[in-house]
């Protein structure tokens, strides 16, 4: 099981020069295995160093972090173990593609677990219809494919290491509205068929409000909200202090509030928006 | 006063059987601002192309500024009077100094040195970056590097500045300084802007909104006729805002309301305001 612990997490980049940072300060939370997590936050709000810590790419200035009860930093064999249980797909990962052929590039990871070759195999196609990258492809070379193909077969080859925890910075970045939904289509369909845990770093609020069950909010190192959907955008004005974006129909129900049409409950997708004022309205008619 | 004209211009890049232009027909006002929605591969960025002389038409024609795009020798007036902002500020980029890297344009068209450092400075002025002139640009954010680009841009002093998806890599505070700075300069400083783009937020504030599909303008007028034709917007599988789609509902609840409201403000005072039909 690969529940993640997280206790008294501190980072600071280049300690004892004059360009010291804290970037990560006094971290501690729980992810269940099987939750499906957006980590939202603004540039420089120390998500990106919070994540790498989750597969010892970083190891904590102090403080700790256990995946299924062990602390990965605990020797060289666990920090190189933990790279198979959290797999990273990092932003724009279409530029670490690099093998000749797509099948080749997501055999990449299994292959250097020196797994037998009918499992490479089975694990390649699992992870390419997972991600949905049409077997047609296989002996095309990546480099020569769509932006939106290129980063499937990426997201693939961190799939085919089938770990307990998927972690994605920003996965539809820089991808058109229909590439976006594709990808979000195929992450929510991967969490719920696998069973894994599934951590998405995003800017987009929207995206964030509509599949995760659990948001956690970084501002200047630390969390400064963690709760559902429904806790987080309640409270709208918080997180536009922090720098962030709402939701539009969060934004927009702001709005109305302002304009004196009175609407209850947390709103974060248009169906509750329309819903609400419809409400709004019916009560003021009669 | 047209700064732009396409007529009928068709378009296949070589090797393609389909054509990604299909007679397009396009008038841009000078000192206006025109945005560009669409797909991916819906054409936008090949009509980008088209307008400062990167690609030239299979047949129809393109002038700018009253020069034929299709005259060779007249290519570089052309581009003089087009600047071009690309997606990826990394790849735009060229010096180790912020301000070095704005004098790259008009070193190489021949400016006069004090003239250059004039026309460097009121770039970096405009686009907000002139604290920074002496920075590195590999340290500054996304948002920070696509001004700098811009300025790079402006320091030629283009009439017409054409940016094909400059926000795609950048986050949302990034998004939002490069889109009200390339509105201050059309508003301000009266340049003609052209902002290829997916994401439809960006095109509220245009005057003149072009979506493209499949080669062809399937629309083209002020955003707020075009959004309110919510039915062909899903047809085209573009999103509208978030105001349009709810004036639309409570418009088949019974509602009286305009859709053309874009504003948050405008339409939440609208909606408080109406009554059941």
């Amino acid at each position: 099981m690969a529940e993640i612990k997280v206790e008294g997490l501190r980072h600071v980049y280049s300690a004892g020069t004059p360009f010291e940072k804290v970037a990560i300060e006094d971290v501690s939370l729980t992810i269940p295995q099987g939750q499906l997590v957006g980590v939202i936050g603004h540039t420089g709000s120390g998500k990106s160093t919070f994540i790498q810590h989750l597969n010892a790419l970083l190891q904590p200035t102090s403080g700790k972090v256990l995946v299924g009860g062990r602390d990965i930093n605990e020797n060289k064999f666990t920090r190189r173990d933990v790279k198979w249980e959290v797999g990273i797909v990092f932003q724009y990962p279409e530029y670490q593609l690099f093998e000749e052929t797509v099948y080749r590039d997501i055999a990449f990871g299994p292959r250097n677990m020196k797994l037998p070759e009918d499992e490479i195999d089975r694990r390649v196609r699992e992870a390419a219809r997972f991600a949905q990258v049409g077997e047609e492809l296989f002996e095309r070379s990546p480099l020569e494919l769509s932006g939106g193909q290129k980063r499937r077969i990426a997201i693939a080859g961190v799939i085919a290491l089938r770990p307990g925890v998927l972690i994605l910075d920003e996965p539809t970045a820089g991808l058109d509205p229909a590439g976006c939904r594709q990808i979000l289509d195929n992450i929510c369909s991967y969490h719920k068929e696998s069973g894994s845990t599934v951590i998405i770093v995003s800017h987009n609020m929207d995206d964030t409000a509509r599949i995760a069950e659990r948001i956690i909010a970084f501002d200047h190192g630390r969390v400064a909200m963690d709760g559902t959907p429904e806790q987080v955008f309640s409270e709208p004005e918080k997180l536009i202090a922090m720098g962030l974006d709402v939701p539009k129909a969060t934004a927009l129900a702001m709005a109305l509030k302002g304009a004196g049409v009175p609407l209850d409950g947390s709103i974060y997708t248009h169906g509750q928006l329309l819903r609400a004022v419809l409400r709004a309205k019916e009560a003021a008619t009669c | 006063m047209s700064i732009i004209s396409f007529k009928q211009v068709h378009f296949t890049y070589p090797g393609d059987e389909l054509e990604s232009l299909c007679g397009v027909d396009l008038e841009i006002d000078e000192g206006s601002f025109v945005a560009v929605l669409g797909h991916n591969g819906s054409g936008k960025s090949t009509l980008a192309k088209h307008m400062n002389a990167i690609l030239t038409p299979d047949s129809g024609s393109v002038v700018v500024d009253g020069i034929d795009s299709r005259e060779e020798d007249k290519v570089f007036e052309i581009r003089r009077r087009v600047g071009m902002v690309f997606q990826n500020p990394d790849n735009q980029l060229v010096a180790n100094v912020v301000e070095d890297d704005v004098a790259f344009a008009p070193e190489n068209l021949g400016v006069p040195s004090a003239e250059i450092r004039e026309r460097v400075d009121e770039a970096l002025k405009q686009v907000g970056m002139y604290e920074y002139r002496t920075h590195a640009p590999h340290l500054l954010s996304g948002g920070q590097k696509q001004r700098v680009a811009i300025a790079g841009v402006i320091a030629m002093r283009p009439k017409i500045i054409v940016l094909d998806e400059p926000t795609a890599m950048l986050d949302p505070q990034g998004r939002h300084e490069v889109i009200s700075t390339v509105t201050r300069l059309c508003r301000e400083g009266g340049m003609t802007v052209v902002l290829i783009t997916h994401h439809m937020e960006e095109c509220i504030g245009a005057d003149k909104l072009v979506v493209m599909s499949n080669g062809y303008i399937k629309a083209a007028g002020k955003p707020s006729e075009i959004f309110s034709d919510v039915e062909m917007m899903a047809r085209e599988g573009l999103a509208v805002p978030e105001t349009t789609k709810l004036l639309y509902e409570l418009r088949h609840c019974g509602y009286d309301l305009p859709l053309g409201e874009l504003d948050e403000k405008n339409c939440a005072a609208a909606i408080a305001a109406a009554k059941k039909q």
